[in-house]
């Protein structure tokens, strides 16, 4: 009997030791939820989602504390992968956050005065500039997020939506006749 | 010798071959204006190099490679630059592309070239001269042979020579077999030497019996060793160089492995022939063989210098007012021409004038009856019905599960579908959609690296300069402890904990002291010789002074409280 319960407290405080050890050896850094959030949301950094770039944005939806549809860059199809990974019912996206054609920032640089609120207010670092000096946009690394529009005092960035060209071109969807079956 | 192996399907479309092999290759007239597009190879766009107004010499660059993967494109003739802009290419797009248009002198004025030995240069210098003479596939997929000629992971057994072209109405390499069979087998004695290959075999499809035959006569006659003619069987895709080297070897060459992996390496014979010309002659890539055929007076074979506008092509060829438009490549894989202005490229290897009688409209598409007669014909043994079905439903992962991208767009399973859907155009939308996708995660992902990068130097700035300041303070702190100690021993010295506020307030008392003392220190000059009345005067006046002072002060007082 005393045996027996020697070796079932033996075996406990074994295990009990095994699982201390390991929650302190492979603890996971983070929430790996969040990471996959982000994993899914565009990096445009706008805010449009009320929160300050998509990492916050990540962290409220893992706590169930923001809605799926608050992100319009990522489109409907955004708003679909995130209800997967959520498990949550698609909701469409509200009256005013309609999506909008994909573009980048241009500076008029004639009309640019150096003042680099533009540059503190990029949040992806794709403006070039320094105080005085022109500045210009470096449309590869531009997100479309905006934020640099607002901050302009003369009003010189204008966002101009990506022409499609030979380089980004895309085959259509097939749209054919199809016949009546009668 | 016959093929001993076959591939999986294949279709048998109506070849329409002898149209075009009636007459000899016939040189072109030089045309009006060259549009050489900078684009006609895989990878990266050639840079032009030249500038508009200049005078271009017959094999002069005009773009040069950019990047490892891309390749050099010259000037056919010479001639002078006209425009270097954004002109119609053919592309399935339809939308423009960076052209260099030159408009020829009538010279033909070469520029200065010689050939090397082969045998006698080293092999990354050979593969720098197929790079800088612009020597692509020319097979269709204009894949630069220079990186193509290069295995230095795997050794190659078999190197393939692809002759079959199996597509309808083409017969440009059937012609060039013909005539010029020679040097296509020099050029691959180079690429088998860059490859340390063991053998070439020599794919024909067995309905050019003339292609086959002088192939091996040249092949004895050049006393070529380990090389061998195989006639094989005529079935649409066998000119596919996956299909073509199971048919040759037996190997099947799996999704995702390069045929290095499996010691195969394929060339197609026009390529053998450039790259011949290329090295032995010093001569870069300034014109193909172009299959002219379809809807013309006399359909033939044309040495065509690249940039010549398809419509002066066609035009010599006998073209008829019924056309309605232009096809480069076969029907089956070909691409519908913008424009009959585009410039022939490295890669059109066949210009078919189409009319609605030749190539009637697409009979509308059925529903799908799952019938499979896709599945059997497909050479790459995939299930596209449910391709289909998946690009349809825009579910792109499912469709990459079923091996999307294995697809080779043949159109063999278009060609069969009693239900005529365009299948092939879901598979490259499908193709397409992926693609942009993956680009988009690229751009998102360097878009939150960037992000966090910056987070994290706001972060630091912000610290070095809590930092700075903290350290300026404590620098300013010591400093005016020892100026207290020296000139005002008097004043309250600060303690460690003192409140920065009443730190401040101290500082102000001080320095109104100061200014007291300085006031008070301060005797009014030139007082010595005035008269009594005079100081009465200056009396009077500082107590009129003192006054209203004292007034102004108790009216602010009034007005606080």
């Amino acid at each position: 009997m005393i045996a027996a319960l020697l070796v079932m407290i033996g075996i406990a405080v074994f295990l009990g030791a095994v699982l201390g050890f390991s929650a302190i050896k492979f603890k996971v850094q983070g929430n790996p939820l969040v990471e996959k959030i982000d994993a899914v949301l565009p990096q445009t950094q706008c805010g449009q989602c009320g929160f300050p770039g998509c990492k916050p944005y990540a962290e409220a939806l893992a706590k169930g504390e923001a809605d799926i549809n608050k992100c319009p860059p990522g489109g409907e199809e955004g708003i679909h992968k995130l209800a997967d990974l959520l498990g949550k019912e698609f909701i469409p996206f509200g009256e005013g956050a309609p999506p909008k054609a994909k573009s980048v920032a241009f500076i008029d640089e004639s009309t640019c005065i150096g003042c680099t609120l533009c540059i503190q207010a990029c949040p992806v670092d794709a403006i070039v500039g320094a105080a005085k000096q022109m500045h210009t946009i470096i449309a590869s690394e531009c997100t479309g997020c905006e934020l640099c529009l607002a901050p302009c005092p003369v009003d010189c960035i204008s966002m101009l939506p990506i022409a499609e060209d030979i380089t980004n071109w895309k085959w259509r969807y097939p749209v054919f006749p199809i016949q009546a079956t009668i | 010798m016959k093929a001993a192996f076959k591939f999986h399907g294949g279709v048998h479309p109506p070849t329409h071959k002898t149209e075009s092999t009636r007459t000899p290759i016939a040189q072109t007239a030089l045309p009006s204006k060259l549009v050489i597009p900078l684009h006609q190879h895989v990878g990266a766009r050639a840079k032009p190099v030249v500038q508009v107004g200049e005078h271009v010499l017959k094999g002069q660059m005009i773009g040069k490679p950019e990047g490892r993967l891309s390749n050099a494109v010259h000037a056919s003739t010479s001639g002078t630059v006209s425009a270097i802009d954004l002109q119609l290419v053919a592309h399935h797009s339809g939308q423009p592309d960076l052209c260099v248009t030159i408009v020829p002198d009538g010279r033909d004025e070469w520029i200065a070239h010689t050939g090397v030995d082969y045998k006698q240069t080293a092999h990354t210098e050979l593969r720098h001269l197929l790079r800088q003479a612009g020597v692509v596939g020319l097979g269709g997929a204009v894949f630069p042979s220079d990186l193509k000629a290069y295995s230095n992971k795997h050794k190659i057994k078999t190197m393939v020579l692809n002759g079959a072209e199996c597509e309808p109405y083409i017969t440009c390499d059937d012609m060039l077999m013909r005539e010029r069979p020679a040097d296509i087998l020099r050029g691959a004695e180079v690429l088998r030497e860059l490859l340390y290959a063991e053998e070439i075999l020599i794919g024909i499809e067995d309905n050019k019996p003339e292609a086959i035959a002088a192939m091996r006569q040249a092949v004895i006659d050049g006393k070529h060793e380990h090389m061998t003619v195989v006639a094989v069987p005529t079935v649409y895709p066998s000119g596919g160089a996956k299909q073509l080297m199971r048919i040759l070897t037996g190997i099947e060459v799996a999704a995702g492995v390069r045929s290095t992996e499996k010691g195969l390496q394929c060339f197609n014979v026009a390529t053998a022939y450039s790259a011949w010309r290329a090295i032995a002659h010093g001569e870069p890539l300034l014109s193909r063989i172009v299959t002219v055929t379809g809807n013309v007076a006399h359909a033939q074979n044309f040495e065509v210098l690249l940039g010549t506008p398809v419509d002066e092509l066609m035009a010599q060829a006998g073209s008829r007012p019924d056309t309605d438009k232009h096809i480069m490549g076969g029907p089956m894989m070909g691409v519908q021409l913008p424009s009959a202005t585009v410039g022939i490229t490295k890669a059109a290897n066949c210009i078919i004038a189409s009319s609605p009688a030749l190539f009637p409209p697409p009979k509308p598409a059925l529903p799908c009856i799952r019938c499979t007669r896709c599945a059997e014909v497909c050479p790459a043994e995939l299930q596209p019905q449910d391709l289909y079905w998946f690009a349809k439903a825009n579910n792109f992962g499912k469709a990459q599960e079923f091996h999307l991208f294995d697809c080779i767009e043949c159109g063999a399973c278009t060609y069969v579908c009693p239900s005529n859907i365009p299948l092939v155009n879901y598979y490259r939308y499908a193709k397409s959609e992926i693609w942009a996708r993956e680009q988009e995660a690229q751009a998102a992902e360097l878009a939150r690296e960037r992000h966090e990068f910056r987070q994290l130097r706001i972060e630091r700035e912000k610290q070095e300069k809590a930092e700075k300041l903290a350290q300026k303070e404590k620098a300013a702190a010591v400093a005016k402890a020892a100026s207290d100690a020296v000139q005002m021993p008097t004043a309250t010295p600060l303690g460690p904990n003192a409140d920065p506020d009443d730190a401040m307030q101290l500082r102000i008392d001080a320095a109104l002291a100061r200014a007291k003392e300085q006031a008070s220190a301060a005797h009014p000059k030139n007082t010595e010789t005035l008269t009594p009345q005079q100081h009465a005067e200056i009396a009077e006046a500082d107590a009129r002074r003192a006054k209203a002072h004292e007034m102004a002060l108790s009216d602010a007082e009034q007005k606080s409280e």
